[in-house]
């Protein structure tokens, strides 16, 4: 099977290619990429006017299953994952049971493998039911297929076990995600300390709670020489302490998500639940940070932190209501907002969402090299939507951004040569 | 009498300036509408010293009082203040109802609406939690306590009862004294009085200071000594022990030191300064059994006038039905879309 994709602007930042290119797929594979082709395909697919790149990875979703599967699951969260223009999403193991097994491993790459939509790249517990105390099996998990290692939600608190599990990682080459929050200085907090925190009388989450456990996770990155990765981080003060440790040598990665460059903590006023999320909303202080350090490359790549929860979850108290949003199906259009303000060109925003995360994960994938896997993600940078609950594929809609008109969504995506989303529809 | 007068001349200049079926916070009131409130209280309290106390002013309304935490004094307060309007009211507490058996807020709000309850009364251990409610039913919600917000109607009497003291509010120097962090009084107190015109000093242990309080248009201090000094009213909170995660203070023996009124700190006040406390009082703590009960203190008149400030707020939020702005979440909303840019 030979598909053809003409006329489109192929922009892949580790080929430098930035111009219009067709692409050649057969069977899973990247056969060519050239100017101008005559070549006869089974398929053609006209992209003119859009942008053909990369398959986009999100390092960073939950997808639920095992245990709330009323929240998500398997095959909603990566219809989800298709219907945004990722290639492929790395699951969080914050499941009922934690997924700290082999077997969990097997199970969520298996269900992926059958439902035969994108790639499933699960992220392994660090420490046994993710309680911070005893490692898990870090080599039964990578023959699992566990690409990386992660408590999220959770934070490491003792600091012994972190310095043990980056050391120990080395060995299988696994990063280490870390959720950085510092437990005393988050004390049941559920919003940003601040002036609207004071004002809705809500406990405040203050800022050095995050980069205080920052300072600390650079200093143990630092001893050890194991990869870390900063999970979703919100604000200036964390940015500063990664922007110098990286200049400073340190092998640190980042990411950082949507609602961080475009929300701040006033879409919380209404104790708007969907604007409840951990790390918190910040200040448009931290917004602004938060945009400056993906231009200067402090933050590496864009994901989502996607976490589904169900509506009556949501619509209880705000101090009662679970953290999290959903954003699979929103980012892709969100990002494009940052090409569009200049804070990244369209190559810089590629290269953030697809050979970034697949870098920090050691994934050979985020490049249309011929040869490679045939992992694309063509988009439409001018169609305009407005977000609306009713047509996600997600099965929950705590979204902040319902009602949004945006601008920017994927029309096809291809996963090992073979298309999940036609048209923005799920094959 | 009364009845006469507030359905004559207060009605047409009432139903102008209230629009509210629900009171949910002081923040959300302008100027005009707290003055209406302390100038309906006003007529209202005149009812609780007749031989008769009763006026027919919500004969045929059903009020529910719907509360998630313990509380006497308010429920009281609103349950008699109920009464004195000749309105039906049912009490509803936590324990005694379905939300131990997991039932949801709106649920259980919309099972009592259901029976044709015309004005809600809630107390409930969680903030916004009045506004949240007040999105989901058509009956009129008034806040009676949402977590560490507001208590709007004991920032409605204190006003009131500042303003019966001292002849004005404007320019009235109030002092809130204790933790200001944890206070939903301090909070509903704090936008009353600047709105009205006071100067407001709050002053506290630094830990019990809530961040960025200054841009409220407050003075933040943490020396009673020096706080006390100008003030025409200090106004006591109590400490909430229950409501403290972790040590905010070494011991109860160093805040009474440190923050407490007693007739020595006293001295230092200005001749006629007002103590208020919102009670109940922790004796020895806040302030001194002399100070409670001493000549200053006007914590009984708080209390009587509670009802009428009560009174005033359930009959302008339960009249209102017929007026148009029935959903002020619009507002809100708004709001968030602002916000969200």
């Amino acid at each position: 099977m030979k598909i053809l994709i003409k006329n489109g602007h192929v922009v892949d930042p580790r080929n430098k290619i930035d111009g219009v290119v067709d692409i050649l797929i057969e069977n899973d594979r990247i056969k060519k990429v050239f100017k101008k082709s005559d070549v006869k395909a089974d398929r053609e697919i006209d992209a003119k006017g859009k942008i053909v790149a990369p398959g986009f990875i999100d390092m960073h979703v939950h997808l639920r299953q095992p245990g709330y599967e009323y929240k998500e699951t398997i095959e909603t969260g990566l219809r989800a994952a298709a219907k945004g223009g990722f290639t492929g999403v790395c699951p969080m193991p914050n499941t009922n049971p934690v997924a700290d097994r082999r077997s969990d491993m097997e199970f969520m790459i298996g269900e992926a493998r059958r439902l035969s939509l994108v790639n499933l790249w699960p992220v392994g517990a660090v420490t046994l039911k993710q309680e911070g105390k005893e490692l898990t099996e870090f080599g039964e998990l990578k023959k699992g297929g566990a690409m990386a290692l992660s408590d999220d939600g959770r934070p490491i608190t003792d600091s012994q076990i972190l310095r043990r599990a980056l050391e120990y990682a080395k060995k299988f080459d696994l990063t280490i995600l870390a959720h950085c929050q510092d437990e005393g200085l988050f004390c049941g907090g559920c919003m940003h300390e601040g002036f609207i925190s004071t004002r809705l009388g809500l406990a405040g989450i203050p800022a050095e709670a995050e980069s205080a456990e920052v300072a600390r996770d650079i200093q143990l990155a630092n001893l050890t020489g194991g990869k870390l990765h900063f999970c979703h981080i919100s604000s200036k003060k964390s940015l500063d302490l990664i922007r110098e440790a990286k200049k400073r040598g340190s092998l640190v990665t980042a990411e950082t998500c949507p609602h961080y460059f475009h929300l701040t903590d006033a879409a919380v006023l209404g104790y708007n639940t969907n604007a409840k999320m951990n790390p918190p909303l910040r200040t448009r202080e931290d917004v602004e940070a938060v945009k400056l350090s993906l231009k200067d490359g402090t933050i590496d790549t864009i994901a989502t932190d996607h976490a589904p929860h169900s509506e009556s979850e949501k619509a209880s108290e705000f101090d009662q209501a679970p953290f999290g949003i959903i954003g699979l199906e929103t980012s892709l259009a969100l990002s494009l907002d940052l090409v569009a303000e200049k804070v990244l060109t369209m190559s810089g925003l590629v290269e953030k969402m697809s050979l970034a995360p697949a870098k920090i994960l050691g994934l050979d994938r985020g490049h249309l090299s011929e040869g490679a896997v045939a992992d694309i993600t063509i988009l439409d940078p001018t169609q305009q939507w407005v977000v609306d609950a009713t047509k996600f594929e997600s099965k929950s809609k705590n979204s902040p951004f319902l009602g949004w008109k945006v601008k920017g969504r994927a029309t096809d995506v291809f996963c090992a040569g073979r298309q999940v989303l036609k048209d923005g529809e799920i094959v | 009498m009364t009845e006469i007068r507030i359905q004559k001349t207060e009605d047409r200049e009432r139903k102008k300036t209230w629009v509210r079926k629900d009171l949910l916070s002081v923040e959300e009131l302008s100027k005009e509408e707290i003055k209406l409130v302390l100038d309906t209280a006003e007529s209202f309290k005149e009812v609780s010293s007749r031989d008769v106390k009763k006026v027919p002013a919500l004969r045929g309304k059903t009020i529910a009082n719907l509360f998630f935490e313990p509380s006497t004094r308010t429920r009281t307060s609103f349950e008699l203040a109920a009464k004195r309007l000749s309105a039906d009211i049912i009490n509803f507490s936590a324990s005694g109802s379905s939300t131990s058996k997991g039932e949801s807020l709106s649920d259980t709000a919309k099972n009592i609406e259901a029976m044709h309850v015309d004005t809600i009364v809630m107390r409930h251990p969680s903030s916004g939690s009045a506004e949240v409610l007040s999105r989901c039913v058509k009956a009129g919600i008034v806040n009676a306590g949402d977590g560490i917000h507001e208590h709007p109607t004991q920032g409605l009497l204190d006003l009131f009862t500042i303003r019966e003291k001292k002849k004005n509010l404007e320019g009235i120097r109030v002092c809130l004294v204790g933790d200001i962090l944890h206070s939903r009084v301090a909070r509903s107190n704090i936008w009353g009085l600047v709105k009205m015109g006071a100067k407001v000093t709050v002053c506290g242990p630094p830990t019990l200071i809530p961040a960025k309080i200054e841009e409220l248009g407050v003075e933040v201090c943490y020396d009673l000594d020096k706080a006390v000094k100008d003030q025409d009213v200090l106004n006591i909170l109590r400490i909430q022990l229950e409501r403290q995660r972790g040590a905010f203070f070494p011991s109860i023996r160093e805040y009474a030191a440190e923050y407490g009124i007693s007739s020595e700190r006293l001295k230092k006040a200005k001749p006629d300064v007002v103590i208020m406390h919102p009670g109940p009082v922790n004796r020895g703590v806040e302030l001194s059994s002399a100070v409670a009960d001493g000549k200053h203190s006007v914590i009984l008149d708080q209390v009587t006038n509670g009802v009428a400030i009560r009174m005033a707020v359930l009959f302008l939020t339960t009249m209102v039905d017929s007026d148009p702005i029935r959903h002020p979440e619009q507002a809100s909303v708004s709001e968030r879309v602002e916000g969200s840019s």
